[in-house]
């Protein structure tokens, strides 16, 4: 196979943007729920556990956390695209991570209704 | 004044070394260029380029005290001793001073840097209303000089693939010309998570570009018209 240097994936836009708009979506979920927690004058257990039994505040923690590993594959394949080299290798970073992400949404999809 | 100078003779040199120069000149209000000619009379293998020496043509750019800039412009009374130049970074040294713009310039031509209008051409000028033409300010004084691209971290690891500040300034010059009639296309190209989005807002590029020009800025322009048309 000749070894040509090719671009034009047309990728860069979508993944750019959704990184800025994640972004804003987990700045806006860090404010509001360190405000919360700083305004509680006792924070405990029941407090903790009533503050997530709520349907609207898991939802909005599931949003967040999605545009975490949403936010973190953008990033990291970044990287990877600057300092791995060889595609296969790449490939299989790509892969993992991608797992790894979805193992994650999973894991706290359970965390969060399983409270 | 007292200077380091990055040496490499591919035809002698084993490896790069730097040479300790020593050269009796009041700073005044002399160039970095004038004390580089100076010392190219005492040493005569010493290689630069150079041509107009007044910050134009943009030969003489190179890495002064560790920051990219055009020895012709800097005034000697701005630099502190010893004076260390060493070639633009990131870019293959063909002798001294002097680096091999190849792929600078590859990047440069990739992004079709002329006008792009297929219909047929009027009797006089292709006209601008003033407003038209403001627009074009700030992207049309870029000289080539290189001193962006070299100073820009996505540009040293994907030189190949990222077509680095200068490239994407030109391309906004053209994006933003309304007498070109391939922005579409322009737009197309761009569209690729190397050629454009490479970009992480280092500003290396604004921090020593010797015209003051905003590379950034063009790019985020791009970014803007990129994401107008899809939404």
């Amino acid at each position: 196979m000749v070894n040509r240097v090719v671009t034009g994936a047309h990728y860069g836009l979508r993944d750019w943007l959704i990184q800025r708009i994640t972004a804003a979506l987990m700045a806006v979920y860090s404010v509001t729920l360190a405000a919360y927690l700083l305004l509680q004058p006792h924070l405990d257990y029941d407090v903790w556990t009533g503050l997530f039994s709520s349907q609207p505040i898991r939802t909005f923690t599931l949003m967040f956390l999605l545009s975490v590993f949403y936010h973190a594959w953008i990033g990291i394949r970044d990287i990877v695209m600057d300092y791995v080299k060889p595609a296969s290798v790449r490939l299989v970073i790509h892969v993992l991570v991608i797992l790894v992400s979805l193992l994650y949404a999973a894991w706290a999809v359970q965390i969060l209704w399983g409270m | 004044m007292k200077f380091k100078i990055y040496r490499y003779n591919p035809d002698t040199d084993a490896a790069p070394y730097m040479r300790d120069y020593d050269l009796d000149i009041e700073a005044g209000d002399k160039m970095l260029l004038d004390a580089l000619i100076l010392l190219k009379e005492q040493d005569d293998s010493l290689s630069l380029r150079k041509s107009c020496r007044e910050g134009v043509c943009g030969s003489d750019a190179m890495n002064i005290n560790g920051r990219n800039g055009l020895a012709c412009i800097t005034p000697l009374s701005s630099l502190s001793e010893p004076v260390t130049l060493r070639p633009l970074p990131g870019l293959p040294v063909i002798r001294d001073l002097i680096v091999d713009m190849t792929q600078f310039f590859k990047q440069y031509h990739s992004i079709k840097p002329y006008l792009i209008n297929n219909d047929p051409p009027p009797e006089t000028e292709r006209l601008q209303s003033p407003a038209q033409r403001a627009h074009l300010n700030g992207l049309y004084e870029c000289i080539l000089c290189g001193c962006c691209s070299t100073a820009c971290p996505s540009f040293w690891w994907n030189p190949d693939k990222f077509v680095g500040p200068a490239g994407l300034l030109q391309a906004y010059r053209f994006l933003a010309d309304t007498r070109d009639h391939a922005t579409s296309e322009r737009l197309d190209d761009l569209e690729d998570p190397y050629r454009l989005f490479r970009c992480h807002t280092i500003m290396n590029c604004v921090d020593v570009c010797p015209k003051e020009l905003n590379p950034t800025e063009a790019i985020g322009n791009i970014k803007d018209m990129m994401v107008k048309r899809i939404v």
